[in-house]
């Protein structure tokens, strides 16, 4: 069993030490060793079955998952619903619970609503994984964010990461500032004022409304998605007046250090939050982001799996 | 003739300021006197070592009969409420339909005395459907027998709509209950916004939504001379603003509920989804704010707040789960615990939140009072004796308690309802 580890469940960064971040992180890059000396496929988890149940439309990270659970020889079986639980009238955990009863070891949980996961941990007794829930955490994307820079840089301590955009909607962010803070990075929200919750200071982080001004001690910049479908009211006068304000772009990028490193968790609106040129500029490692998802994911779902065979 | 002697129980009754061991004797339906000898009679009830009040009062209580009887009846509702020392309670009329008819008024009432339990008195819609755009019959729903009117946890939010309708109850010298709060900024909200809601995603609900329809409210006030009392208060401004209106001579009144004395917005970090309530559980400097206005007199009632919904209702991701928690049967105990025990009111103090205040809002002169010649509604209860909350024996159809298992003081022995002891 992995030293260090205790958790049954992975609901959020905000519950992991830095030890256990970094377990992950390990782990995750024990996989790509692997991976890259030409064994993409592991028999970990043979003989298992993984549920992903999504309550809220994805691809990126239902695939992300479905892939990582096939890459250790587990059968997977996908659930995806409307995003209300009860629109056949059965509950979100009546749900889980009949999927659980059909013999799955570990459930992979995306739902609208913070909290879900928690909610499924109470009433499940197999592992279950947070594949964002709200605008609360999204622990896996937080995750490989970490991984693809601490891949760049070797490590955390030190840097200066600036997380620009919709901060309020954001459980990408929230993540984010977990586990950055945990390894000694210092963190930068940068927004429109109306897309930053007043007290986020209290999580450790700083405030900035101007990018430009922060660029130049940036390591890392992380461009979330505008969260259009989480909004509501006026957040913003136009799409136009926020790409003027906080879209990076190749000017913008002139600002920053040289070798600052560019990431987005996509979908990336292009245009809006960067720019084609950023995006696919020799700074982005947005591919990189995707291709380590599959190796944090694999992680997750192994030391979840060890964690279970022997408790 | 019927009579009963309550003997020797610590009488606390804030209408007359007293508070001291005596007998209680109760002839007709009516208390006829407080004295020291002992006189004969039909019944005696050994008080010694308990607390004799009169009979608790809460002003604004969620019934779901008709509509959603999985949740509540008025018979269910009637019973917990006694179990918890109310001899008195007002029902709110957000049931399916609304009362904002005389019919639906009547209805309950019938209700209440086939049940037998205590008093049940509707409170009436403001507006048709409590859907906020025409008046309700108002001068019919006082013939049937309404005290106050209300649209009940849906805020009145066209102050045209209010204005009028602090005008027309002025005629009938009936107050307007208002659940304060501007819809378009708690819309979705789920808790206190804050930093605990900044954390978890979850969508709040910020005081000053409170703070300006409070403020609203006493505008209104000033304008119309009508009566207004706000339920629930939860947030400093609103206290402040109330306190100094008051001041001004405005009529307005307020309550608090235990359990936003009890419990902070940190609660839901448990995701559970007990915890979540309308008006949301506040921080602590919220607290202290409805502490000191308890004191100074500016919140003169508390009220449990009751709010039954069935498990089903509840046990769903929170942001689907109605807002609400049970209230009537734990009620003195958490009032104990929050204001009695740290010492922020004297016995006499919580007592009139309970009895004379709620009496005052509602117009009652006969009762929350042991005056000679009043309604012989009387609570006995052993302050001293402990219990474990145990949601399953509650005599409330619903179990969303965020308080089962926690440990209390304070039991209710006897209710007298009208002249008649009830069993517990």
């Amino acid at each position: 069993m992995t030293q260090g580890w205790s958790k049954k469940h992975l609901l959020g960064l905000e519950e992991l030490t830095a030890e256990e971040i970094t377990i992950i992180l390990d782990r995750a890059a024990e996989f790509k060793a692997l991976a890259d000396s030409g064994k993409p496929k592991l028999d970990f988890l043979n003989g298992t079955a993984i549920a992903n149940l999504f309550f809220e439309p994805s691809t990126r990270t239902r695939t992300s998952f479905s892939l990582a659970a096939k890459r250790l020889s587990a059968d997977t079986v996908d659930f995806t619903a409307a995003s209300s639980s009860l629109s056949k009238g059965e509950t979100f955990i009546d749900t889980a619970r009949n999927i659980e009863a059909m013999g799955v070891s570990q459930v992979v949980v995306r739902h609208r609503t913070p909290g879900a996961p928690q909610l499924l941990a109470r009433h499940l007794k197999v592992p279950v994984l947070n594949a964002g829930d709200g605008t609360r955490e999204h622990p896996t994307q937080a995750l490989l964010d970490i991984f693809t820079i601490r891949q760049h840089r070797g490590s955390l301590a030190g840097l200066t990461v600036t997380l620009v955009g919709d901060i309020l909607h954001s459980r990408v962010a929230r993540s984010n500032i977990w586990g950055l803070t945990k390894l000694g990075a210092r963190v930068i929200v940068c927004g429109p004022a109306t897309l930053i919750p007043q007290r986020i200071t209290e999580l450790g982080v700083e405030v900035s409304h101007n990018l430009d001004e922060v660029l130049p001690e940036t390591d890392c910049i992380n461009l979330l998605r505008i969260q259009f479908e989480r909004q509501r009211g006026a957040f913003f006068p136009s799409i136009r007046e926020y790409a003027h304000l906080f879209g990076m772009n190749s000017e913008r990028l002139a600002r920053a250090k040289k070798d600052a490193l560019i990431l987005a968790p996509g979908p990336i609106n292009r245009g809006v939050e960067l720019t084609p040129a950023v995006a696919d500029g020799d700074q982005s490692v947005i591919i990189d982001q995707v291709s380590n998802g599959l190796l944090i994911r694999m992680a997750c779902l192994h030391l979840l799996h060890e964690y279970s065979q022997n408790n | 003739m019927n009579s009963i002697l309550i003997r020797q129980g610590r009488l606390i009754d804030p209408s007359q300021k007293l508070d001291r061991t005596a007998n209680l004797f109760i002839e007709n339906g009516k208390i006829t006197r407080i004295l020291d000898e002992d006189v004969a009679a039909d019944e005696v009830i050994e008080a010694a070592g308990c607390i004799v009040t009169p009979g608790f009062i809460d002003t604004h209580v969620a019934v779901r009969e008709p509509g959603d009887e999985e949740d509540e009846t008025v018979a269910s509702v009637s019973n917990a409420a006694i179990h918890g020392g109310f001899t008195t309670i007002c029902t709110l009329p957000d049931t399916q339909p609304v009362v904002d008819n005389r019919a639906a008024a009547e209805f309950i009432h019938l209700q209440a005395e086939r049940a037998g339990y205590c008093h049940v008195s509707p409170l009436g819609a403001i507006t048709k459907n409590n859907d906020s755009e025409e008046l309700a019959e108002i001068g019919q729903l006082v013939d049937g027998g309404v005290l106050a009117f209300t649209d009940g946890k849906k805020s009145v939010a066209n102050s045209e709509i209010m204005r009028r309708a602090l005008e027309y109850t002025r005629m009938f010298n009936r107050p307007i209950f208002h659940h304060p709060q501007v819809p378009e900024m708690v819309e979705s909200g789920v808790m206190h916004e804050g930093f605990h809601s900044m954390k978890l995603g979850l969508r709040g609900m910020p005081n000053a939504a409170e703070e300006i329809m409070v403020s609203r409210d006493i505008a209104l006030v000033e304008l119309t001379g009508g009566r207004v009392h706000e339920m629930c208060i939860s947030t400093r401004a609103a206290v402040e603003h109330i306190r100094d209106a008051k001041r001004a001579g405005i009529a307005i009144s307020a309550d608090v509920t235990p359990h936003h004395l009890a419990l902070t917005d940190a609660e839901m970090e448990k995701f559970d989804t007990n915890y979540k309530v309308s008006p949301p559980l506040r921080d602590k400097d919220q607290i202290a704010a409805l502490i000191e206005g308890l004191q100074d007199g500016t919140i003169e009632a508390i009220t449990a707040d009751h709010q039954p919904h069935a498990d089903e209702k509840k046990h769903v991701e929170v942001d689907q789960a109605p807002f609400g928690i049970v209230g009537l049967e734990t009620a003195l105990s958490l009032c104990i615990k929050t204001l009695i025990d740290p010492g922020h009111l004297t016995w006499l103090q919580l007592i009139d939140k309970l009895t004379a205040g709620p009496a005052r809002i509602l117009n009652l002169e006969q009762k929350g009072t042991l005056r000679d010649g009043a309604d012989a509604d009387v609570t006995i209860f052993n302050p001293d004796e402990q219990w474990t909350v145990d949601v399953t024996k509650f005599k409330t159809l619903s179990k969303n308690s965020p308080f089962a298992g926690w440990e209390l003081r304070g039991r209710i022995k006897t209710i007298i309802v009208n002249g008649l002891p009830r069993t517990l």
